[in-house]
């Protein structure tokens, strides 16, 4: 990120908004909502006396909750670029109007409790969307306690224990009691592959986060046993099957072949009923911590900020590719394309890799003055044109604009923008629009022809 | 066992879907049913697998199991599939089905319990709960069952030697005699 | 008010408390219960695979007897009953053809205009806890009371509050001055019927939602289910015996606690009828006084 962010052709817009998009491949028009962070970021140093001195603490986001970040904070350690923000619902100057701690303490007088929020326009010739995804909130399985036991905590949890420069400094700790656990509990698909819970995908990249995190549990705190709930394991990536047998060998995680059906809390422990259905007995595991590999979801807003691209998405909110097998990377409208998680689930190899494509596909659209399009699109006759525009309604591309030719509204396609899905064509009661090579008269012509050598063939018998 | 190798592999799934529309195609085999059913331990054939046999036609081997009579019907199986099939209501339909095919239960005093039971509202209209577990007891040989129960139940009032009769027995009685089984098509 | 009343045959013998501390702690509430005249046994659940049609007509017939008596909410306090009347009600709106083989079999039709409540919900939607808690005179000062709910908000057709962790009960216990314990054993099942057929399972259930509820520091347990009281509390014996265990831990009804909190006689509650004696624990607790 830091690379990236010193490369000279690459200007990063934190804490803003993609808010509207207009134009065509090429020609985008971007109008981007800045936020304001309160900091002058030409004059921050970036040296955190203020969050040091900031006297409010609240739960810190990028730690779920299990540490404490301040009213004025950077996200997280590597955070780029290295200037904080301040958190208006937070902070005491906004809320009481009093305390502006970190103004008088900034040697660079940074703060600027004034800054606006500011409207960037500007034009671009490709998109590339990578807003990830989300984690699904598993309080709805009241069978899993709700969200009110404070010992099942997810996987993401989890991962921010086991960061060295995380909230506990790399100690697994069960958040109820600060205890060191030695029984784990792993459930597998707690979200995902659940049509009650709306989500029946497969999430992908929790078989393979599972493994590694009851690898490093072992490798951390040797008594510690991990016993894993799971439907299938799903480790279809190189090395990925050998990497779940390595935590079955060496590891010792137990994996049970199927599911749990209820957690109770019983003294400072919890009870987790699940089957083996391998053996086909019912189980029950003593825990002291239960890990929910809760399901990827799309973002919250994914569907807000579909509709403002004008890129299509699936019933739960993931970015559609052009083609699933051809054009992975492509979304269904010309220069956006797509990668990572807010496409469907991936994991880091995929995301790397589709980044990667995305990318070259964006500088292909971007090294060349000229553009190859698809010649099968939308044509208007604009002598025919009675201008009554019905075809503008029914474009499911934006591609059709309202014009005016001496002085006569006429509709006209934007060749970059059009599909040739051919629904103008059926729409237009002038027989104005057609889809090039699939005129009418094109048409009738190929059956005309079809039909006479059927006829000579006499495979085709026309009655009267 | 061997798996029927034709079509009539679905036959089985087909009759329960047809019967209470609940498709067993949909069991992603995860066991939650099974993990969370409160008589498994008891069970010959857990619920999961009872679910398979019926996607794999097996249907003698799910009829002649206790499974599906010790099933308590307390729905714990059907609110938490993933796939939203109702287990419960499956095990209903078995039940049902063992009957009609005269299949020697695999727990016959819970049928001669039922039995008794409706025989109770058919001969007052109401249930007489201490006429019904005498009954019951004494028809599967058993006469001193719960007899430590008795006196105190007794003292307590919670039986009634004599149970009420409701005024239009005819009524009920006519309800029996027209009311049908719905008749399962094989 | 007038409301019917549906008490179903368990009411009439065994959870005979149930039915007398219902009938007086809605008299306080101002609600009078008229019966469905000459109502019959819902069928319970052998009639539903033993013969379906029968499962639906029995219920219809009661159906249609309130109905007669112009009675349009019904209170079914079996929650098993109360599943079965609301669901022949929900068939019937849904499947017209249903209503007509239905009127055949039974002679009469269900024009729709009777439909069944179970306890729970008329005291949260119908008498509403703030005037339940204006009728509290002896409130339970901090009895720890642990709420238990079986399989009843799993029964088909019953919607009552949160399937996995209902708070409905405990609410109602909290409004009547009561402190509700949270546990993880309130939707457990007590297996139901297999009591009779099967005693030993009920026991092997029991036990761990009685354990369950003492870890936690509850002196009793409430139940809305007579099948649930007479599984939790009169097996309680039987428990100790098989597992050498000292259980002893009254088991009272909703509608009990509810009328003792209003400062009815223990008399007219029933409270002599249950196994496991509440009165010293009341006693000790200072809710009753010597
Ligand atoms: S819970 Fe549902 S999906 Fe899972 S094994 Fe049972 S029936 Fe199949
Ligand atoms: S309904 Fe029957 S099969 Fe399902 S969990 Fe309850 S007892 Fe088990």
């Amino acid at each position: 990120m830091t690379e990236s962010s010193q490369n000279e052709n690459i200007e990063i817009f934190t804490y803003s908004e993609v808010i509207d998009v207009k134009g065509f491949v090429g020609n985008f028009d971007v109008t981007i909502r800045k936020k304001p962070r309160y900091v002058d970021m030409g004059k921050c140093t970036g040296c955190g006396l203020c969050i040091e001195k900031c006297p409010t603490k609240v739960p810190s986001e990028w730690d779920l909750g299990l540490g404490m970040r301040k009213a004025i904070y950077k996200p997280f350690g590597q955070a780029v670029p290295n200037v904080p923000v301040i958190d208006k619902e937070n902070c005491r100057f906004f809320t009481t109007g009093k305390c502006k701690v970190c103004q008088k303490i900034c040697p660079a007088q940074a703060i600027d409790y004034e800054q606006k929020e500011e409207l960037i326009k500007k034009k671009f010739g490709a998109i590339i969307v990578a807003t990830g995804f989300t984690q699904f909130d598993p309080s709805v399985y009241g069978e899993y306690g709700g969200g009110r036991f404070k010992d099942v905590i997810t996987a993401l949890h989890l991962e921010r224990m086991l960061d060295a420069s995380g909230p506990t400094g790399g100690h697994v700790i069960r958040p109820s009691d600060q205890k060191e656990p030695k029984n784990i509990v792993f459930i597998q698909c707690v979200g995902s592959r659940d049509e009650s819970k709306g989500y029946p995908y497969c999430s992908r990249i929790c078989c393979m986060y599972t493994a590694k995190q009851a690898i490093l549990l072992k490798d951390h705190f040797p008594d510690t046993q991990s016993y894993i709930f799971y439907i299938d394991i799903r480790a279809g990536g190189k090395n990925y099957e050998e990497f779940v047998k390595r935590a079955q060998r060496e590891y010792g995680a137990i994996y049970i072949r199927g599911r749990v059906s209820k957690i109770y809390e019983k003294g400072d422990k919890l009870i987790v009923r699940g089957v083996d259905t391998l053996t086909g007995k019912q189980i029950e595991i003593e825990a002291d911590l239960v890990v929910l590999a809760t399901a990827i979801i799309p973002q919250p807003d994914s569907k807000e900020l579909a509709k403002i691209l004008n890129i299509p998405h699936d019933q739960y909110g993931f970015f559609t590719e052009a083609h699933p097998k051809l054009q992975p990377v492509e979304s269904l409208t010309k220069g956006i394309f797509l990668t990572g998680s807010c496409q469907f689930p991936k994991d880091i190899p995929d995301s790397v890799a589709t980044t990667g494509a995305a990318s070259i596909r964006a500088c292909e659209i971007l090294s060349k003055d000229e553009l190859v399009l698809d010649p099968k699109i939308a044509k208007i006759d604009p002598e025919i044109c009675s201008g009554c525009l019905n075809c503008l309604e029914v474009c499911p591309f934006d591609a059709i604009e309202r014009n005016e030719v001496n002085g006569k509204i006429i509709a006209q396609v934007i060749p970059t923008l059009c599909h040739g899905c051919g629904n103008c064509a059926a729409t237009c009661r002038t027989k104005a629009a057609n889809v090039e090579g699939f005129a009418d008269d094109q048409i009738y012509a190929q059956i005309a022809s079809i039909v006479e050598i059927l006829q000579k063939e006499k495979l085709l018998e026309l009655s009267e | 066992m061997s798996y029927p190798s034709n079509s009539n592999i679905h036959l089985f799934r087909n009759e329960i879907l047809n019967l209470c529309k609940q498709d067993v195609a949909k069991c992603i085999q995860c066991g939650k049913c099974s993990a969370g059913c409160p008589i498994s331990p008891e069970m010959d054939i857990q619920p999961n697998q009872i679910i398979r046999l019926i996607q794999l036609n097996d249907r003698e081997g799910v009829l002649r199991s206790n499974t599906i009579w010790l099933c308590a019907s307390c729905e714990t199986c059907s609110v938490r599939c993933p796939e939203k099939i109702e287990i419960a209501t499956i095990m209903d339909i078995l039940r049902k089905l063992s009957l009609e095919a005269n299949i020697q239960a695999g727990e016959k005093n819970i049928v001669k319990f039922d039995q008794i039971f409706l025989d109770s509202i058919k001969k007052r209209g109401r249930v007489h709960e201490l006429g019904l577990v005498i009954r019951y007891n004494l028809t599967t040989g058993q006469p001193w069952k719960d007899v430590h129960l008795g006196p105190i139940m007794f003292m307590k009032g919670k039986f009634s030697l004599l149970g009420h009769r409701i005024k239009e027995l005819e009524r009920v009685k006519e309800i029996f005699r027209l009311s049908r089984r719905i008749k399962s098509q094989e | 008010m007038e409301i019917g009343y549906y008490p179903g045959c368990s009411l009439e013998s065994s959870a005979k408390e149930f039915d007398v501390s219902i009938r007086a702690c809605f008299t306080k509430l101002g609600v009078s219960l008229k019966e469905i005249p000459d109502w019959n046994c819902c069928g319970a659940s052998p009639a539903h695979y033993l013969n379906e049609e029968l499962a639906l007509s029995l219920p219809y017939r009661n159906l249609i007897k309130a109905e007669e008596a112009k009675l349009q909410k019904i209170l079914s306090p079996c929650p098993a009953c109360h599943s079965h009347l609301i669901h022949v009600y929900n068939e019937v709106i849904r499947d017209p053809g249903l209503n007509q083989r239905l009127k055949n079999i039974v002679g009469k039709e269900f024009k729709k205009n009777s439909v069944s409540k179970h306890l729970l919900d008329f005291i949260k939607e119908d008498i509403g806890m703030e005037r339940l808690k204006e009728s509290i005179t002896l409130p339970l000062k901090d009895l720890k009371v642990a709420c238990y709910y079986g399989c009843l908000t799993r029964l088909p057709d019953v919607n009552i509050d949160d399937i996995e962790n209902p708070m409905i009960m405990d609410k109602i216990i909290e409004a009547i001055g009561g402190e509700p314990i949270d546990w993880s054993y309130k939707t457990e099942c007590c297996g139901a019927s297999l009591s009779i057929t099967r005693t030993e399972i009920v026991l092997r259930l029991v036990k761990p939602i009685l354990e369950a509820a003492e870890e936690k520091g509850a002196e009793c347990i409430v139940v809305a289910c007579p099948l649930c009281q007479s599984n939790l509390e009169t097996r309680q014996g039987d428990i100790n015996k098989k597992y050498k265990t000292s259980f002893k831990i009254p088991v009272l009804y909703l509608s009990q606690l509810i009328g003792i909190s209003q400062g009815i006689n223990p008399a007219e509650l029933g409270l002599n009828r249950l196994i496991i004696n509440p009165t010293p624990l009341l006693l000790e607790k200072g809710i009753f006084e010597k």
